[in-house]
Formats: structure tokens, C-alpha cells, sequence
């Protein structure tokens, strides 16, 4: 029999934590499928958040190391300045990247630090059971936004491409969504242009990916899909901010 | 054999250099902004990397990383600086990564001032940051010694996949000495677990989050027994004129080479007085002190702090009949030898 679908070499087999509908298990394959085309797994690096992904080692088939909350930018910048022949990327979440690490993230994208950043969006925190994140949109309910975010109180959501895109250092610059088949074809696309660019040694290639977290928003995995393509992706536009030219 | 003249900071650098430092990254601040201009010109030189970064918080992650991929990596600032590594020390204790940290320490609390201070014995070896750890702490009072302490703190890192500080103050960071240079290392421990990518090998992952229950307990005990190790293999200590004295002066750092002079002084005058330099502050030679103070009916305990290692000395004296006595100066005063002569004669 001919096998049309199998998993990734460079996902393990390990049960994920994830919760059903939870957009980590997608993204993560999506970049596990790309390093087996690319067949780089064996010089691949990655660097796991805290949050929900930072179990991240035990699902990823290659070297993967943990961080500090938010510091992956600056134990990235390391590795790829000592080892410039592999390939390695950070994978974040909004409070890990936009929240407690953005001093490390903006430095590294200024000093055009030459790794791919996946920076996962879905407007909550998760590990820590749904507080607000920086990336919470107006009027989202979150535990410590009872009442719906109120910039007035709580400040305004961040728009973290947009706030990179001024930045030289970073080259390779797109936000991509989760919320329908056309939209993980596009994301697994970025994934991989990232990885490419970052093979061509061009500075910081970033993916920004909104994602769903069915649980702390409290919808059903369906519903889910339906909030990020009516009402996150209003806020933050599916969009290429920067890319230096075709390379796929 | 190479001479060189150098301040303290520059000593270190060449230190980390001989020892194969392979990664350098730092942040400016007072009284070790040598260290940092050093060190981009040296590290270029050599092939190294260096970063400045914008935060002390960030020079110890990239530190993370770089001890990581397999590489010696160093770090150095000064108290406030430290105290903004503190989470990352914890992540490399917890990973057991090796890597090495130079404090060239000034007065505090908050941002204090810019002079020499010894202000920071606690937080260096009682870990410094969040949990159950210990970090190996060498206390060099000259150029030449911060020279070799570096060179050394590198072996033992390696030796132990565990983050070493060396101690130094504002006034060894500044001052300048002749300093003999070590060779250059050219032989390294083999580091089977770094992530360099995973050709050839199942893949290596660092971690210090371990949530199945009796895991990370398991964890600290086999940290708790590489410490262990540690006390009984590392300690470094001197003592002067210490056998059979009746009265014994226990300081560390600059301020035992200042409080040494005060000593000699009192036994040109008769005065039956030793000293006891403890060089690695963690783990403390506490055996090695209390043999010194078998005889001591007094000991005068001197730092530049409001007393932090006496807490130690009292350790170490537990079984001595010695009353124990303390002189200090806190927040950047520095002692000269004739105040501690005065403190000697008047106990």
C-alpha cells in the first residue's frame, strides 16, 4: 500500500499537552514538515518559550533547549552567532515575546540577529489559565479583564509586526493566520521562507501566526476559528511587511 | 613568559582568553566599563564573539545560550548588573551549564555608588537567585590572582556544567599590576550534551522544568551531591602566621591584602596575630579556618560590608572558645591599613 500521509521525521512521538483545538499542534507540525523538506533537521536548533509550548522538546525530533520567560531572542543571538551553519529559531507566545521579553526581541531584531523567529498570537495567556496577554483586544474578557479589556485601565493591544517592521534588522517580516486551510497553506509558506532567508544569511526572518486557544477564550475549537477570521485578524491584518524577494 | 602591565579587568579578560573564552557578552557599568571596551577589541581578535547587549538581563541569557551550544562564555559587570543576572544564574544552575561571571562590585543598596565594596558576599554564595543552588565563588585580591582566578573559573565551570563568579571590587577592577600571563588552553573537555544540531546522535535537550511529580526533586538531590563534591574537592583558602596565634583577623579580597598589612605591623610590635584568607567563598573553608582557630582567643572578622561572611566565620568557629569581633565599612568605604591596626589594638 502506498503510504500518502505520514508524521514528520522531526516531530517525535510524543502525545502532546495541547487542548483540543489549540493552534501550537498545527503550527508545530507545520515547522517540523518544512525542516524535513528543507533536510536540515540534524543542524537544526530551537528554542522553546514558557507557556504551553515550552514542552516543545519533547515534541520536536532535533535539538531543542528551554529559556528563561522571554529571553529566547537573546539565547538565539548566541547560538547562531557561535554556530552560523545551523539553522535555529525561537518560538514564542505574546506574553513571552511582546510582554516580559520585548526588550530582547527588539534588540535582536535591531542587531539583525540572523535566526527565524515563530511568534504565536492568540490574545491570551494559556499556560497560566487566560489573563490578559499584551496582544488582547479591546473588550476581551480575559480572568484578570473581567470586564472586557479597557484601554483607559488596561493600555492598548500591541501590534508587534507593525512595531518591527521599522526595524532594519529584521528582513523577512509576515503575519499569517490559523483560521482556515488557505490560511495554514500560506503560514506553513512563511514558515518556510523564514527558514530559507535565514539560510541566506539576511537578518532576522519573523512569523507573526494567529492562533487559536479554545479553552481560556471559553468557544468551542469551531468558534474559535470563527473569532480569529472575524475579530483578531480585524486588529491585526493578515499581511507580508517586508520580504526581499521571491525566494521559494 | 609574558609580562604585562594591566588594571584588574583587563587581567581577567586575558585570563578568560588563555582559557579558550570563546563568548563575551556585557552591558556598561561602573567601575568595570574596562572590561566590556576590552573585550570587543580582544574577542575580535581572537575569532570570539563579542555582544554588547542592551541589558545585563539579556548578557546572561545569551550566555545560556552560548554555554549551550558547547562554547566557554563569560560575562562581568558590577552589583546592580548582578543583580539583574540573578534569573539567569538560577537557569544556568538548574540547566547545569557552565559559564563564568566576573562582579567587580560596588557599594549598594539600589544603584549606591561607584567604589569598592564587598557588599555582595550574600547574594554570591547563597545562590543570588531562585532556588536550591549554589554557585562556585572565588575571591582574588590582586591583578595577577583575578588573572589566574579567571583562567581557572573556566576548568571548574566545565568541570562541574556549573556557573563560577569571581568576586572582584571596584578597586581591583581599576588598578593596575604587573600580571604574568597564563598560556593559551589549547585542550577542552569533550561536551557530549550541547545542542549543535543533532547529526549523528539522538537529539540533546537542556532543560529545568521537570513537572512529573519526584522528578525535580530527584533533580536538586543530584545537584545536591555535585555540590557535595564541590565542598570536599575545591576549597581554597591561605593563612598566615595563623599556627598556634591566640588572635586571628579573617577578611577576604582587597581587604585581606589591606588588613594584611595592618597584621604584619602588630606582629612587628609583638602582638601574637595571624591572618585567614579565605579564596573560594563558596564552598567556605570552614575546616580550614577552625584548625587555625584552635588556639585564637579572639578573631577580628574585617570586610567592606556591614558583616556578611562573619556569618561563616561563626560557622566555621562553632567549637572554638574565640570571641569573634567584626570591623567594617559599608557602602564604598574602603579601610586603610592603619584603621585596621587601630581595630587590631583596641579588641
Amino acid at each position: 500500500m502506498k503510504a500518502v500521509y505520514q508524521k514528520p521525521e522531526s516531530l517525535t512521538s510524543e502525545t502532546t499537552i495541547y487542548c483540543p483545538g489549540c493552534g501550537h499542534g498545527i503550527i508545530q507540525k507545520l515547522i517540523a514538515e518544512v525542516i524535513d523538506e528543507l533536510g536540515v533537521r540534524e543542524r537544526t536548533i530551537g528554542i522553546a518559550p514558557v507557556g504551553c509550548a515550552v514542552l516543545s522538546y519533547n515534541y520536536f525530533n532535533f535539538d531543542v533547549t528551554e529559556a528563561a520567560h522571554g529571553r529566547a531572542p537573546a539565547v538565539a543571538t548566541a547560538i547562531k552567532r557561535l554556530l552560523p551553519s545551523r539553522i535555529v529559531f525561537t518560538y514564542q507566545g505574546d506574553g513571552d515575546l511582546a510582554a516580559i521579553g520585548t526588550a530582547e526581541i527588539i534588540h535582536a531584531a535591531a542587531r539583525g540577529e540572523n535566526f527565524s523567529v515563530f511568534f504565536i498570537n492568540n490574545a491570551v495567556y494559556g499556560m497560566t489559565k487566560g489573563q490578559m496577554a499584551p496582544t488582547t483586544l479591546e473588550g476581551q474578557i480575559t480572568t484578570t479583564t473581567p470586564g472586557g479589556r479597557n484601554p483607559q485601565i488596561h493600555g492598548f493591544p500591541i501590534r508587534v509586526c507593525e512595531l518591527l517592521s521599522s526595524l532594519d534588522g529584521v528582513t523577512y517580516l509576515e503575519r499569517t493566520t490559523t483560521s482556515s486551510i488557505q490560511g495554514i497553506i500560506s503560514t506553513k509558506k512563511a514558515i518556510k521562507k523564514a527558514i530559507l532567508w535565514q539560510m541566506q544569511q539576511k537578518g532576522m526572518s519573523f512569523v507573526e501566526i494567529l492562533a487559536s486557544c479554545p479553552t481560556n477564550w471559553k468557544k468551542s475549537p469551531a468558534d474559535s476559528m470563527k473569532w480569529i477570521k472575524e475579530t483578531l485578524e480585524k486588529y491585526y491584518p493578515v499581511k507580508v511587511f517586508k520580504d526581499p524577494g521571491n525566494i521559494l | 613568559m609574558r609580562l604585562k602591565i594591566l588594571n584588574g579587568c583587563e587581567a581577567s579578560a586575558e585570563g578568560a582568553i588563555s582559557a579558550g573564552c570563546a563568548f563575551y557578552a556585557g552591558y556598561p557599568i561602573t567601575p568595570q566599563n574596562r572590561f566590556p571596551e576590552y573585550m570587543s577589541e580582544r574577542m575580535e581578535h581572537f575569532g570570539g564573539v563579542f555582544i554588547q547587549a542592551e541589558s545585563e538581563t539579556s548578557s546572561i541569557n545569551m550566555l545560556f545560550g552560548a554555554a549551550a551550544a558547547g562554547f566557554r562564555c563569560m560575562t562581568s559587570s558590577s552589583s546592580p548588573g548582578i543583580s539583574l543576572m540573578q534569573e539567569g544564574i538560577s537557569y544556568l544552575a538548574g540547566c547545569e551549564l557552565p559559564a563564568v561571571i566576573v562582579n567587580m562590585v560596588r557599594g549598594g543598596p539600589g544603584l549606591g555608588d561607584v567604589t569598592p565594596s564587598q557588599s555582595d558576599y550574600f547574594q554570591s554564595t547563597r545562590g543570588g537567585g531562585h532556588g536550591d543552588y549554589r554557585t562556585i565563588v572565588l575571591a582574588p585580591w590582586s591583578c595577577q590572582e583575578i588573572h589566574d582566578h579567571t583562567y581557572l573559573a573556566f576548568d571548574l565551570a566545565d568541570k562541574y556544567r556549573n556557573p563560577v563568579i569571581v568576586l572582584g571590587d571596584g578597586l581591583i577592577a581599576q588598578m593596575y599590576e604587573t600580571v604574568r600571563l597564563k598560556p593559551t588552553k589549547k585542550r577542552f573537555p569533550k561536551k557530549p550534551w550541547a545542542l549543535d544540531g543533532c547529526s549523528g546522535r539522538k537529539p540533546n535537550s537542556l532543560k529545568s522544568l521537570f513537572l512529573t511529580p519526584g522528578v525535580l526533586e530527584a533533580h536538586n538531590w543530584k545537584l545536591a551531591s555535585k555540590w557535595a563534591r564541590i565542598e570536599k574537592r575545591e576549597i581554597r583558602c591561605e593563612s598566615y602566621y595563623c599556627k598556634n596565634s591566640s588572635y586571628i583577623v579573617v577578611s577576604f579580597g582587597t581587604c585581606a591584602r589591606i588588613a594584611k598589612e595592618a597584621v604584619e605591623r602588630a606582629r612587628q610590635e609583638g602582638t601574637d596575630i595571624g591572618l585567614f584568607r579565605p579564596i573560594t567563598l563558596w564552598p567556605f573553608p570552614y575546616a580550614q579556618l577552625a584548625e587555625c582557630l584552635k588556639n585564637a582567643k579572639k578573631v577580628l572578622v574585617v570586610e567592606m560590608n556591614l558583616g556578611q561572611m562573619i556569618d561563616d566565620v561563626k560557622i566555621a568557629a562553632r567549637n572554638s572558645n574565640a570571641r569573634i569581633f567584626f570591623y567594617g565599612r559599608p557602602g564604598g568605604g574602603v579601610p586603610d591599613p592603619d584603621e585596621i591596626y587601630k581595630e587590631i589594638k583596641k579588641k
